[in-house]
């Protein structure tokens, strides 16, 4: 029985459960991969709220460096002490912030750690936290201050394949890769965004946007999330379900986003899509 | 090596454990199972976490040795060989762990790889703390939890029966972990197969790294605040090379004939270097067939571009990649123009083409033909000037690697020899 499960907020299947307790028992970062859309970061925000632990979210973007998940030294501020005289600039552990990884080390109580998109930043980043994942430490070398984790955080890593993660890191996370959902599985997830839909537009809907995602040639195929806007549009324009069957969808331009794809799909559209 | 052989055979009842079965056929499937995978496998078992249930360790299994979606592919392979017609009660898998642990002897059975991998932790330290782990998760099973800030009581142990959940791509719960490795699903997923621009996008991107390390500093302002202000507000100038990238790049395709079928992959290919690849330049002509003088730098063929003049513009940093089939016709690449009816004297396609790969040492030919064709004459003999690689993932991976590395000794000889010949 795996421990982590669907909640009112968020659907998991049971690869995924597992790959979550695995990596909380044997205290693994967890790398989770998938499609654009298929709900990564949300799965880290809705683990925390299952285990009532805090969430401490560290966005990783192309300038990110690893050690800024640490700490960070701010010598402007101490700078601008020394020269116009506000308390002590002796004490450099005044000016000692720590970053959201060194926050959970820190923190008396366990919490969740989500590492988002570790993909943007610079190759080196994930090699640069190998030591800290690892032995779940670090030191501040200014102050020679050594951070020591209370409690191991329960660390989730998203990515979104845009570079190539480095074996000697890949090797210390469990892994799990979300696939696509399939229709059982997405009126689940499409359920929990809206609740109160009518079966008939739900299953009209499902069978367009598959039959969408099956066409060959696509540049970028819609996602869960594109699904979901799309319906909003759809309830909202109070769009009769029969029209979703034939060709020429409406507001096709919530689901696809490059020019070529919506030619494709006006033309594939006509034929009534492949199978 | 073969897993096969060094295995002792299946039918001596060594008391090889099902488990390095596994391992012999995971390998065989070209996954890289660390010795760090193994150990945290282990762990995870003697923690109980597969239930006793094959299923159970089929989703254990697999988030812990395979760490890349595109091996779920080959871990689904081995786990249905393995595991196929073996009763699936895994009940006695720890057990069988513990005895096979106890006995040093079982170390004589393992094949080198299995055993250096064992080595490198020490055997001895590893069999104290699988024996631990076990003595602990029994003691476990009476009740009590151990699970690191759950609070909550044990999660294990609880019977084989299935979560009603849903598994995807499954028709609804209860398919049996074998019929889930059966299906294949994660075939698509495969590097050995070529997918989307996207994914090409990334395959180009990792040259990118190659260059960006270029020689003009620049000044890191960033590093300067800082550095200054460490320095109690004295001046402290920050340098840094530029983190733009430097790939200059030139793409010859071929098209036409027999290229047409890969029409749709290479024009993929094409606008995954023009969007994705993020080159500081990026040319692209057209030939057909074969490169002669000329290239071209419409697939019309009518802006012709001589070999010469392309050659005096670049120099040998720029990256040279040539997409085409390398099919024809063996007369073709002796030919020195793609018209039998030209007269003017000029160089064989052969001799262009060694040229090219003379020039420009950083080079490789993408051949969208699959690997079992590659045996044809003129593909053989145009991948001793070019290293060749597949249109796939992994051949575009192949490709970085070739390009960051000096051509071999042996490419070198061969080119220098073509150039010679009847000069």
């Amino acid at each position: 029985m795996s421990r982590f499960k669907s909640s009112e907020r968020y659907i998991v299947s049971d690869d995924l459960g597992k790959a979550v307790d695995v990596a909380i028992a044997i205290g693994r970062p967890l790398l989770i991969k998938g499609e654009p859309g298929t709900g990564k970061t949300l799965l880290a925000v809705d683990l925390a709220k299952q285990l009532g632990k805090p969430l401490v979210r560290w966005q990783v973007k192309s300038t990110t460096k690893a050690v800024e998940g640490l700490y960070q030294y701010d010598t402007v501020k101490r700078l601008h002490d020394s020269r116009f005289g506000d308390g002590d600039v002796g004490d450099i552990g005044k000016y000692i912030e720590l970053g959201p990884l060194g926050r959970s080390f820190a923190a008396e109580h366990q919490s969740v750690v989500l590492i988002d998109e570790i993909d943007k930043a610079d190759l080196e980043f994930p090699n640069d936290l190998l030591h800290e994942l690892d032995a779940m430490s670090f030191s501040i070398p200014e102050t020679g201050e050594v951070v020591d984790a209370k409690q191991r955080p329960i660390v989730v890593i998203t990515s979104n394949n845009e570079k190539e993660l480095p074996d000697a890191f890949l090797r210390r996370c469990v892994f799990h890769w979300i696939a696509f959902p399939e229709r059982e599985l997405m009126a689940q997830i499409v359920a929990v965004h809206h609740p109160d839909l009518e079966s008939e537009l739900l299953a009209s809907a499902l069978e367009a946007f598959y039959r969408l995602r099956r066409l060959d040639g696509l540049r970028k195929p819609p996602s869960t999330s594109e699904l979901i806007d799309w319906i909003a549009a759809l309830r909202h324009a109070d769009i009769d379900p029969a029209k979703l069957l034939g060709a020429g969808l409406p507001f096709l331009g919530v689901l696809l986003k490059k020019e070529q794809d919506v030619t494709l799909a006006e033309r594939g559209g006509a034929r009534g899509g492949r199978h | 090596m073969s897993a096969a052989e060094a295995a002792p055979p299946a039918g001596g009842g060594r008391g090889i454990p099902l488990f390095l079965d596994f391992f012999y056929k995971l390998r065989e499937r070209g996954l890289k199972v660390s010795a760090h995978n193994w150990l945290a496998l282990l762990d995870a078992l003697g923690q109980g976490l597969h239930e006793s249930s094959l299923d159970g360790f089929y989703a254990v299994a697999r988030c812990i040795l395979v760490n890349d979606e595109g091996d779920y592919d080959g871990f689904d392979l081995a786990f249905a060989e393995t595991f196929r017609g073996v009763i699936t009660d895994l009940e006695h898998l720890t057990d069988q762990l513990e005895q096979w642990l106890r006995d040093p002897k079982q170390l004589m059975y393992l094949d080198p790889a299995m055993r250096a991998l064992l080595e490198s932790i020490g055997i001895e330290e590893l069999r104290r703390q699988l024996l631990e782990r076990l003595a602990e998760q029994k003691k476990r099973h009476e009740g009590g939890n151990r699970w690191v800030g759950t609070g909550g009581t044990s999660p294990f142990g609880q019977g084989g029966v299935h979560p009603s959940g849903v598994r995807i791509g499954g028709s609804g719960g209860g398919r049996s972990a074998l019929a889930v490795a059966d299906a294949r699903r994660f075939r698509d997923l495969r590097k050995d197969l070529v997918l989307d621009t996207r994914q090409m996008g990334t395959a180009l991107r990792r040259l990118r790294r190659l260059k960006r390390k270029g020689a003009i500093e620049e000044l890191d302002i960033d590093g300067t605040v800082d550095e200054t202000a460490r320095n109690c507000g004295d001046l402290e100038i920050v340098m840094r090379p530029p983190r733009k990238n430097d790939v200059r790049m030139i793409l010859l395709l071929d098209v036409g004939g027999s290229m047409d079928p890969h029409t749709e992959l290479v024009s993929r290919l094409f606008s995954a270097a023009h969007q994705h690849g993020g080159f500081k330049q990026l040319e692209s002509y057209y030939f057909h067939n074969c490169v002669y003088s000329k290239v071209y730098e419409d697939a019309a063929f009518t802006k012709p571009v001589t070999i010469d003049s392309l050659l005096r513009r670049t120099d040998s940093n720029w990256y040279l990649v040539l997409v085409g089939d390398a099919w024809m016709h063996p007369g073709e690449l002796m030919m020195n123009s793609s018209s039998f009816w030209s007269v003017e004297a000029a160089p064989s396609g052969l001799r262009c083409l060694a040229k090219l790969a003379d020039h420009f040492p950083r080079s490789a030919w993408i051949n969208p033909e699959p690997k079992r064709l590659w045996d044809a004459p003129t593909i053989h003999e145009i991948g001793q000037l070019f290293e060749m690689v597949p249109l796939t993932l992994d051949g575009l991976g192949e490709m970085v690697e070739h390009m960051r590395t000096p051509p071999r000794a042996g490419r070198r000889t061969r080119i220098a020899k073509v150039l010679r010949e009847r000069e």
